[in-house]
């Protein structure tokens, strides 16, 4: 029975994914992207994954969509939505595809059965300072990963922002919004955010002992604040702004601080005593969230724009 | 053939599937969807690959949360330079193939 569950989600992903590349449209592309995200979500349980899920679910699925959705909106305005008429078959690319995909089946079969994960993580966690084995390693045993990470977003926002025009400097993140009144749009707008809250606030909250975390519920308030901004709620606030840019600097701030706590109390740079473990992974979390919420809204909501060019 | 095995056939599957997209493709957008489609093949691949000793491997876990976060951050770069390519030039595509159509 489960074979056949397993199964018949492995074929829907597929064969959403051969439509996301094949199917005629880029918009109808973006949204079997959207219902292959969702899709992939579900795997991820069947995996024994539910962090991931839950980071797919919200980003994969989520905010990903969104962006999509939206740079095809801007690419309609310039007249550049339209896709040319398909080509030839490829097949030199479908050979190389075949080909990629029966490496990787042959590395499956041919790898050497790893063993149970390593009892140096069983040894480990206890001395973590937090029960979810995933938040464990990132944010503790692997923190170096997540701080640079955490830079990464930071530089795609820069690169991002590069983007914009001189004139537009100055003028507050994204297109001006315009929404009906009463209308669809405007009624989510009003229900969703405080719901959203809640649940975003609680993920980050009980990622330490159970799956969530800073990433995870950072992208629901991040979602949050998107959805503010569609409904032309609340208007995204100008790049020159200091407290929104402090905002984005926290989180890896925090991490910072806490690296060089580990490194004054001579355990290493990055390396968290255990006595200050559960309490500096708590602060990490909370101040990753905030500038993961605010990073992700951003990138999303895109670069400072009069909206006046096009018309 | 275990459920892990056939979700890891299904990543390989997944990673060709955005190979042939990203080459294929001619709408930018398109690409950057098929990127993203290797992507997450590939991290269904390593997260199969973390499960396969019977339990849950936290690791690979934590890696993919890395990379799905960084995977978004990295096509909004992408989709920001393709609205600004298709503002200057009116076309969402590579110059070099930007024939006909």
């Amino acid at each position: 029975m489960t074979w056949a569950l397993d199964a018949t989600l492995c074929a829907m992903i597929l064969a959403v994914a051969l439509a996301t590349v094949l199917g005629r449209g880029v918009f109808r592309a973006i949204v079997f992207f959207v219902v292959y995200g969702l899709l992939l979500a579900l795997a991820w349980v069947r995996l024994d994954a539910v962090d991931v899920a839950l980071a797919e679910a919200a980003i994969g699925a989520g905010l990903t969509g969104v962006l999509f959705l939206a740079a095809f909106g801007r690419l309609a305005r310039s007249g550049a939505d339209a896709e040319p008429p398909p080509g030839r078959v490829n097949i030199a690319a479908a050979l190389a595809s075949a080909a990629l995909t029966g490496a990787l089946v042959w590395a499956w079969v041919a790898l050497p059965l790893p063993g149970r994960p390593g009892p140096e993580l069983a040894e480990a966690l206890p001395r973590a300072g937090v029960e979810n084995p995933v938040t464990a390693v990132l944010l503790n045993f692997r923190a170096w990963d997540t701080l640079l990470e955490s830079v990464v977003l930071l530089a795609a926002l820069v690169g991002l922002w590069m983007l914009a025009r001189d004139e537009a400097w100055t003028e507050p993140l994204g297109l001006p919004q315009h929404v009906r009144p009463g209308g669809v749009m405007a009624s989510f707008g009003r229900i969703l955010p405080p719901v959203g809250v809640l649940v975003g606030a609680y993920v980050v909250y009980v990622g330490a002992d159970r799956p969530g975390g800073a990433f995870q519920g950072g992208t629901v308030l991040a979602a949050v604040g998107i959805v503010a901004a569609l409904a032309g709620l609340v208007r995204p606030p100008r790049v020159t702004r200091r407290a929104w840019r402090a905002a984005l600097v926290a989180g890896p701030a925090v991490f910072l601080a806490a690296g060089l706590g580990g490194a004054a109390l001579g355990a290493g740079f990055l390396t968290l005593p255990e006595r200050i473990a559960g309490s500096a992974i708590f602060a990490i979390e909370i101040a990753l969230a905030l500038s993961i919420a605010v990073t992700l809204a951003f990138l999303v909501i895109g670069p400072p724009e009069t909206g006046l060019e096009d018309q | 053939m275990s459920g892990v095995t056939l979700y890891a056939l299904t990543g390989a599957a997944l990673v060709g599937t955005g190979f042939f997209g990203l080459i294929a493709a001619r709408h930018l957008l398109r690409r950057v969807l098929a990127f993203n489609l290797i992507g997450s093949g590939l991290f269904v691949y390593l997260g199969a690959a973390g499960a396969r000793g019977g339990e849950a491997d936290p690791v690979p876990q934590a890696l993919i949360i890395t990379g799905i976060v960084v995977a978004l951050s990295a096509s909004a770069l992408a989709v920001g330079l393709i609205v600004a390519l298709a503002r200057a030039r009116g076309r969402a595509m590579l110059p070099e193939e930007d024939v006909g159509g």
